[in-house]
């Protein structure tokens, strides 16, 4: 047996047990939480209430995205820590701009 | 030198077995999404830091806008749950559902592709260039135009390399490990529109 088909018995087994029914499931929060966003836009809410939900909804749908579709959940723990920990501080680094949003507020700039 | 202690351990020439025990293409594709996450952080910074620092940031996305938008979304969501089938289906030998299925993912990537234009040549035609715009702060253009189209492009690009899947299955090909990889890369896509799409056009609309 090639090594492809090895490796590839493993991606099988991974799939095996596990019926499309959770794949359907979160496809559907993620568009339902989609229509949370898209109803938020229509509402006046101060930007940076605004920018913080979305952001908090927008990291719930990431994390859906990796562990279901992107199969991490069904990976070795090390592998998740591992990636999971670098691609958390990635997306942390654009937390840097809430220091300007804050100044922002302060100045009572909309 | 590793490996020749390996090898001497081993006894003959053999590799340690992977860290993450999975085929080294998917962790090849795994640091490349985190390095291309790095790519797309610094920009959607630069265009939040320009959005917040500016009072006259532009909020040119009415009522319209949105709902193109938020179709756009429901196909790149729903490319997702195709692709993720077709990984599913490939990994139990079954080719011609695969196929099908990475049919589908494409079709759901062109439809935003072309979506995603539409919306360009609108705003083009409104005045908005890189450089300039109706409606405010000038970078509004350049950072916009910047970050969608950079994403437009990873998403044209997945659906070249999806097309090429396709090719490879209906010949002789046909590879499980391949279409798990590419469907890594198209799911990376997908989430990063998941920030694009509430920070660029949900926080910048003009619905009256």
């Amino acid at each position: 047996m090639s090594n492809d088909a090895l490796t590839g018995t493993t991606v099988a087994l991974e799939h095996r047990g596990h019926s499309h029914t959770p794949f359907y499931i979160v496809w559907g929060v993620l568009l339902a939480i989609t229509a949370v966003e898209v109803l938020l836009a229509y509402e006046r809410l101060q930007p940076v209430r605004m920018l913080s939900i979305l952001l908090g909804l927008s990291i719930v749908k990431a994390a859906l995205i990796i562990l279901w579709f992107m199969h991490m959940k069904y990976e070795l723990t090390r592998m998740r820590r591992l990636m999971m920990i670098s691609l958390c501080v990635c997306l942390a680094l654009m937390c840097v701009f809430f220091a300007d949003a804050f100044r922002i507020l302060n100045l009572g700039v909309k | 030198m590793a490996d020749v202690a390996v090898e001497r351990q081993l006894g003959h020439a053999e590799f340690e077995p992977s860290l993450f025990q999975t085929y080294s293409n998917k962790i090849g594709m795994w640091l490349f999404i985190l390095s291309d996450s790095l790519t797309f952080g610094a920009l959607l910074f630069a265009y939040s830091y320009g959005r917040i620092s500016n009072p006259t940031w532009p909020t040119p996305f009415h009522s319209g806008s949105i709902v193109n938008a938020t179709v756009m979304t429901a196909f790149l969501l729903t490319s997702s749950l195709t692709m993720v089938l077709a990984v599913s289906a490939s990994s139990f030998g079954k080719r011609k559902a695969a196929i099908g299925w990475l049919l589908a993912t494409m079709f759901c990537g062109i439809m935003f592709v072309v979506l995603h234009v539409r919306e360009w040549i609108g705003l083009i035609n409104e005045g908005m260039t890189p450089s300039k715009n109706p409606w405010g702060a000038p970078q509004f253009g350049g950072t916009f135009f910047t970050l969608t189209g950079l994403h437009m492009l990873h998403v044209t690009i997945g659906v070249v390399v999806l097309g090429v899947m396709v090719l490879r299955s209906m010949g002789k090909k046909f590879s499980s490990n391949d279409i798990e990889t590419s469907g890594l890369y198209w799911h990376f896509v997908d989430l990063v529109w998941m920030f694009i799409f509430p920070l660029v056009y949900l926080m910048s609309t003009r619905i009256v």
